[in-house]
């Protein structure tokens, strides 16, 4: 009974509610003439789509610099990735390489500076980060409207100046990486086994640079930084690692829900991830300063579940749209949660 | 490393106090540079902007306002204020269903308010006690959660289970109130007492009530309450060990800064004219925080001079920018990502002018005290 | 002594913590107008008490205390500082507790502020009275004028220096309407010796106003020079209750610090020439200075020979945990260390490390483990991360791959040879027990197979059993593989039953270097820091 009762306390009860509230939907959802195949699809496809996000989470949080509500930094890497991509027209494989490729260098460019930039406010890493998230896209806002574009579907047709608001990889890379190897079951089902491998690739990268003397390093810093200093670890370094790590994460996330989605949302766009992301990993199982590849995994199920099943469900059901209101008081409630724990 | 004696410290401490004068000035200093370019490229009149500046004075400081006590008790910006604007809405909204006008409808909006602020207040404060370290970034994730539950009650709760008579407020389905409503008490406290001054017209009733909110904070700063809250902010250890309860204290601060947030937002919606009701109070905290900061203080000290310079200065730049964007490059849109850009990016250089200094004093302050007590013993 | 000017009677009060105990039978009585000098090694149980006469929380969450004290003739049973604090029971503690921000009177009169009435706070409560900064002012000059000492009132304390700020403590406290008990712990540690003799002259004159004091520190001399009666410390126990008249500081000494000596093990025979012939020198410190709060080091000069246990004592807050702390580069320290006759560049963790420096922290909890990691992560990873052991290296070299095999192996090996007992290597750090987990500590020293060990407060807060065995390992592992360890203890018996030489520190130096079968009071005087003083026979 205690054991049972310990894990209770230690999976949270929030976690189980919501658990438990999915579980309902999925269950209810064929008596409101939601159609099972079609709800387990969008939730898988939003899997794949937003996991490789949530998995940027870890390496930030696993070395002590809290949730990443600096996520932006490294998702508008990713859209200057698939925007140049498309100014040099390429399709196919080629296209989304050289996104990632572009994608990657300036992520790490980004992310070296914004570690740097947290190794001096430690304490206050969040709220840096989350403003400088927001600076940084509307600092980004700017370049979309001034930068020389070319391709005639990135910029904006008529009198207007800059890129679209949202740009279509229709005839580009469109489910370049979702359709690898899918899987049809029914017309409305077709399970993206490209981009849960591609899932799969990306924890598994992760999961061995854990396993590396430096992941190890990381992982202490996280868990105690003055134990790390008296083992003579730079931790100031250990910090930017893991924030380069993140922000080159986030990037080819970005990159990965574009593919899927079928557009590339410019402009104030990535201002909308960054609260579901951190939600979805807390959601998980994770704590400011600890979070595994099962948290993400977890998480992202549970909190893309909730996002589709809800709307479907209760709308069909009492015939209203609560979904964003479920979503906005979800993942922000599940983050207010995760502050207000005693930190381990 | 060896002091050079008590010449070479005391010139450290000059070129230290230097240091320290043009980090806390830097944000000003930034934006006063910002807005001097920007202000001859939009080639507004002095008088226009004149106007824009009393009306925008007029208009928001009492928000900024609302967030000075908490600073002083150590809470860092108070994100959380958006809450006491969403009470303020709530008392508008209702005011202008029963039908009550004018400053009378102002009044009693706010004393409707009032209560739903406290309550809110409180819960604000007790969530803040449980992540202390982490005052803000949960101040603000709690503004955007309450911000749902808010958004539930207007959207589904109005005119269902909370009687609303006129259906020009409600949504055409019957119940929910609507994304905009014009308020009939627009003006209500800036006609009150219309002086002009030169070809500006002043609106001296809402100043008399900004007066009264100074006011306020100056007795206050004054009080037994007061007093004790700054012990509070500047460390709780020892406040507590004194007998003086931290927790209540601290509560007790956001309860007084979300009861002024609902007051400043009826003030500011009665000048705007209508109610964004779903999304009105978003933007409110980011910019009384900037304009806070812009106007010098810092997530430690904030004074009234700092909120009512800081609103000047940071609206004259919000006004200016999108023109000056266009006369330079021929878009507007440049112009407003600017705004939005500078607005963010202030409150960012802030944040981390103030949490990197706090490090350095840190240091400074052990190393001064190396070399003061190997002086003592004459090593 | 006349029971009507009994002020305090302490009356067989005892105290354990979770079996430990600490006090025991301690019997003494202090006379109104009189002051009481308090004398004790660390562990004496000094602050144990101080503790429960000020009605501190942590006493009444473990278990309360035996015995009664008498206040004024009533049974005193304080929940809380609050309650001590009405009762008339003043303590100034050694670390400040002073808000920088605020003016000293604004921190004399801290939550004792004077306020005026007015018609809001008629409504509202009593917190919206306003302050009466003049009436604030006053008082708070009348208490430094008592004191003797010459302070603005209105000068800011963060800007103060650290002398002044003891005395606005002490100032805060006499404040206090009804003060009838005041108790100075170690008030003199921060102060130059003017401002020390300034306050003892101020506690005379407070003591003759009729406020008892309850006076406690390790420097002998002041203790003579200020005190009606002295009352020592030792082990729990009180050894002597006497007139201070008479007294010399001998005696004290050796009181403080002195046990039978037929109670003391036999020192082993050691094969180490710790003479100064001996040239064979691992560690060679010259003026070092370390900057960890609590543990000053200010000049501190000795060295090592290859192969000796070397111990370092004193009394807390002296010193002696900055020496380790500050080789190690966890602190700001400079000066010179020679390691092996090679200069160690100082402030540099790793540099310690990788020249084959090992370290156990007096902070297990806090340094000196990964409480939410497993036993083989704690063990294994300084000399992965130092020494690269139980790594495997793949693609060529280019992937440092952690080898959880070997970590596992090596973690076994030591809860063998330590007997550490946990359910498995990969059980939490945090669910062992406090002699356990410093077990785990010393195996992470020992994994990294160092030339020198630095171990400080090995076997504090852990049982007697574990302590043998820490013990033990250590002189073991001195044995074996002839590894030179510096002991750092505040139990001198712990020292002197394995060390070879034993250094003193004291005020952040060191006070001398003995031999552990010296006489005790020698000890003891040189942790008062008196021996110091008088070979240097010079005042600041």
């Amino acid at each position: 009974m205690n054991r049972v009762k310990e894990g209770i306390r230690n999976f949270g009860w929030p976690r189980i509610i919501i658990g438990l509230f999915l579980l309902a939907l999925f269950i209810a959802g064929p008596f409101f003439g939601v159609a099972t195949d079609m709800s387990l699809n969008d939730v898988i496809v939003r899997f794949g789509m937003n996991s490789v996000l949530v998995l940027s989470m870890v390496p930030m949080i696993q070395s002590g610099c809290g949730l990443n509500f600096g996520i932006p930094v490294g998702l508008v890497a990713g859209l200057f990735g698939a925007v140049m991509s498309l100014e040099f027209r390429l399709t196919g494989t080629a296209g989304i390489l050289v996104a990632f490729a572009i994608a990657i260098i300036v992520g790490a460019i980004l992310g070296l500076a914004y570690g740097l930039l947290l190794n001096k406010v430690k304490g206050d890493e969040m709220i840096i980060a989350t403003y400088v998230g927001y600076s940084i896209v509307f600092f980004m806002n700017l370049l979309w409207v001034a930068l020389p574009f070319k391709n005639p579907s990135s910029v904006q047709g008529f009198k207007g100046q800059g890129l679209r608001v949202t740009i279509s990889v229709q005839d580009y890379w469109f489910h370049q990486i979702s359709d690898i190897l899918a899987i049809k079951i029914t017309n409305n089902f077709v399970i993206p086994i490209g981009m849960i491998l591609f899932f799969a690739l990306m924890s598994f990268l992760v999961w061995a640079f854990f396993k590396t003397k430096t992941g190890t390093a990381i992982t202490a810093v996280g868990s105690n930084p003055d134990y790390a200093r008296a083992a003579g670890i730079n931790v100031d370094k250990m910090r930017v690692i893991s924030v380069v790590l993140s922000t080159v994460l986030a990037a080819i996330g970005m990159i990965v829900y574009q593919q899927s989605f079928g557009f590339i949302q410019m402009f104030s766009a990535p201002l909308a991830f960054i609260f579901p992301s951190v939600a979805a990993i807390l959601l998980g199982g994770a704590s400011v300063n600890k979070a595994s590849i099962l948290n993400v995994v977890i998480g992202t199920l549970l909190f893309q579940g909730i996002l589709t099943m809800t709307p479907s469900v209760i709308n069909s059901a009492i015939s209203i749209d609560v979904s964003e209101i479920i979503r906005i008081i979800v993942s922000n409630g599940m983050i207010v949660y995760a502050l207000t724990r005693k930190a381990r | 490393m060896p002091s050079p004696g008590k010449r070479g410290r005391d010139m450290k401490q000059k070129s230290q106090s230097v240091m320290r004068f043009l980090t806390g000035s830097a944000v000003p200093i930034l934006f006063i540079t910002i807005s001097v370019i920007a202000i001859p490229l939009s080639n507004y009149s002095g008088l226009y902007l004149a106007r824009e500046i009393v009306t925008r004075l007029c208009r928001d400081s009492f928000l900024v306002l609302s967030l000075l006590i908490p600073v002083m008790a150590g809470m860092g910006i108070n994100f959380g204020m958006t809450l006491g604007a969403m009470a303020g809405q709530i008392g508008l909204i209702f005011i202008t269903d029963w039908g009550i006008n004018g400053a009378f409808g102002l009044f009693m909006a706010a004393l409707i308010g009032t209560p739903i602020a406290i309550l809110l207040g409180y819960f604000g404060g007790i969530v803040l006690n449980r992540a202390k370290g982490r005052e803000m970034i949960t101040s603000m994730m709690l503004s955007y959660f309450v911000s749902g539950i808010y958004q539930f009650f207007m959207l589904y709760l109005c005119g269902n289970i909370i009687p609303i008579k006129s259906p020009k407020l409600l949504l055409s389905r019957g119940y929910g109130i609507r994304n905009a409503i014009t308020l009939n008490v627009a003006g209500g406290f800036d006609k009150l007492i219309r002086i002009p001054i030169g070809k500006v017209y002043v609106p001296f009733g809402t100043i008399l009530l900004i007066a009264a909110a100074c006011i306020f904070i100056m007795w206050f700063r004054r009080t037994k309450l007061g007093q004790d809250m700054r012990a509070v902010g500047q460390d709780m250890g020892v406040a507590d060990a004194s007998g003086i309860k931290v927790e209540k204290t601290r509560i007790e601060s956001i309860i007084i800064s979300t009861m002024l947030a609902c007051y400043g937002q009826i003030i500011y919606l009665q000048n705007i004219g209508t109610l964004n009701t779903y999304n009105g109070a978003d933007q409110a905290s980011l910019f009384a925080a900037a304009s806070l900061l812009v106007g010098g203080a810092t997530v430690s000290k904030a004074t009234i001079p700092n909120a009512i310079i800081g609103t000047a200065l940071f609206h004259l730049m919000f006004v200016v920018m999108p023109m000056a964007g266009k006369n330079l490059t021929g878009s507007a849109m440049l112009g407003e990502y600017f705004r939005m850009f500078i607005s963010y990016g202030v409150v960012t250089i802030a944040l981390v002018l103030h949490a990197w200094k706090r490090h350095k004093d840190k240091e400074m302050g052990r190393a001064l005290l190396r070399e003061i007590s190997s002086e003592n013993t004459g090593k | 002594m006349s029971k009507e000017n009994v002020l305090l009677s302490v009356e067989n009060v005892g105290k354990q913590f979770e079996g430990n105990r600490v006090l025991k039978n301690i019997n003494f009585s202090l006379e109104k107008g009189k002051i009481l000098g308090l004398v004790g090694e660390n562990g004496a149980g000094k602050s144990t008490l101080m503790k429960i006469i000020f009605g501190m929380n942590e006493i009444a969450d473990t278990g309360g205390y035996e015995g009664e004290i008498y206040l004024d003739g009533e049974k005193i049973n304080f929940k809380s500082p609050l309650d001590a604090l009405n009762a008339g029971i003043g303590m100034v503690h050694q670390e400040f507790s002073l808000i920088p921000g605020f003016t000293a009177y604004e921190n004399i009169l801290l939550n004792m502020e004077k306020t005026k009435p007015s018609i809001i706070s008629k409504i509202f409560g009593k917190k919206f009275e306003t302050l009466d900064r003049q009436e604030m002012k006053k008082i708070a000059k009348d208490a430094i004028d008592t004191l003797g000492v010459q302070l603005d009132e209105n000068a800011l304390v963060s800007e103060m220096p650290v002398g002044h700020k003891q005395f606005i403590e002490i100032a805060r406290e006499i404040d206090r309407e009804k003060v009838k008990l005041l108790i100075l712990d170690e008030p003199t540690a921060v102060l130059t010796e003017s401002e020390a003799e300034i306050l003892l002259k101020a506690m005379r004159k407070l003591a003759d106003s009729g406020i008892s004091i309850i006076f406690i520190s390790h420097r002998l001399r002041e203790i003579i020079e200020v005190c009606d009666t002295i009352v020592v410390l030792r082990d729990g126990v009180v050894v002597v209750e006497k007139p201070a008249e008479g007294l010399n500081v001998r005696q004290i000494a050796q009181w403080m610090v002195g046990r039978d000596v037929a109670g003391r093990k036999a020192v082993q025979v050691r094969d180490v020439d710790i003479s100064e012939s001996n040239k064979d020198v691992i560690l060679d410190v010259e003026h070092l200075w370390v900057d960890m709060p609590g543990e000053t080091v200010k000049d501190v000069s000795f060295s090592v020979k290859r192969g000796e246990i070397f111990g370092i004592g004193g009394l807390a807050g002296q010193g002696k945990l900055g020496i380790s702390n500050g080789i190690l580069g966890l602190f700001p320290a400079g000066g010179k260390v020679l390691l092996n006759g090679k200069e160690l560049p100082l402030n540099s963790t790793f540099n310690a490390l990788k020249g084959g420096i090992a370290f156990v922290s007096e902070d297990r909890r806090g340094v000196g483990l990964l409480l939410d990691e497993s036993i083989d992560w704690n063990i294994a990873f300084n000399a992965m991360q130092v020494q690269n052991r139980f790594i495997k290296k793949k693609l060529g070299g280019l992937i440092k791959w952690r080898d959880d095999k070997a970590m596992k192996e090596c973690a076994d090996k030591y809860v063998n040879a330590l007997q550490i007992k946990c359910t498995s290597t990969k059980q939490h750090a945090r669910q062992l027990s406090g002699g356990n987990q410093q077990k785990v500590c010393l195996a992470k020293a020992f994994a990294m197979e160092p030339s020198l060990l630095l171990v400080s407060e090995p076997t504090r807060g852990i049982d007697v059993g574990a302590k043998a065995l820490v013990l033990d390992s250590l002189r073991r592992h001195n044995n074996e593989n002839d590894t030179t360890i510096i002991m750092v203890s505040s139990e001198l018996e712990e020292l002197r039953s394995i060390c070879d030489r034993i250094a003193i520190v004291s005020e952040g130096k060191i006070a001398g270097i003995l031999s552990p079968d010296a006489d005790t009071a020698e000890f003891g005087l040189l942790m008062s820091g008196l021996s110091n003083l008088n070979e240097e026979g010079e005042e600041q």
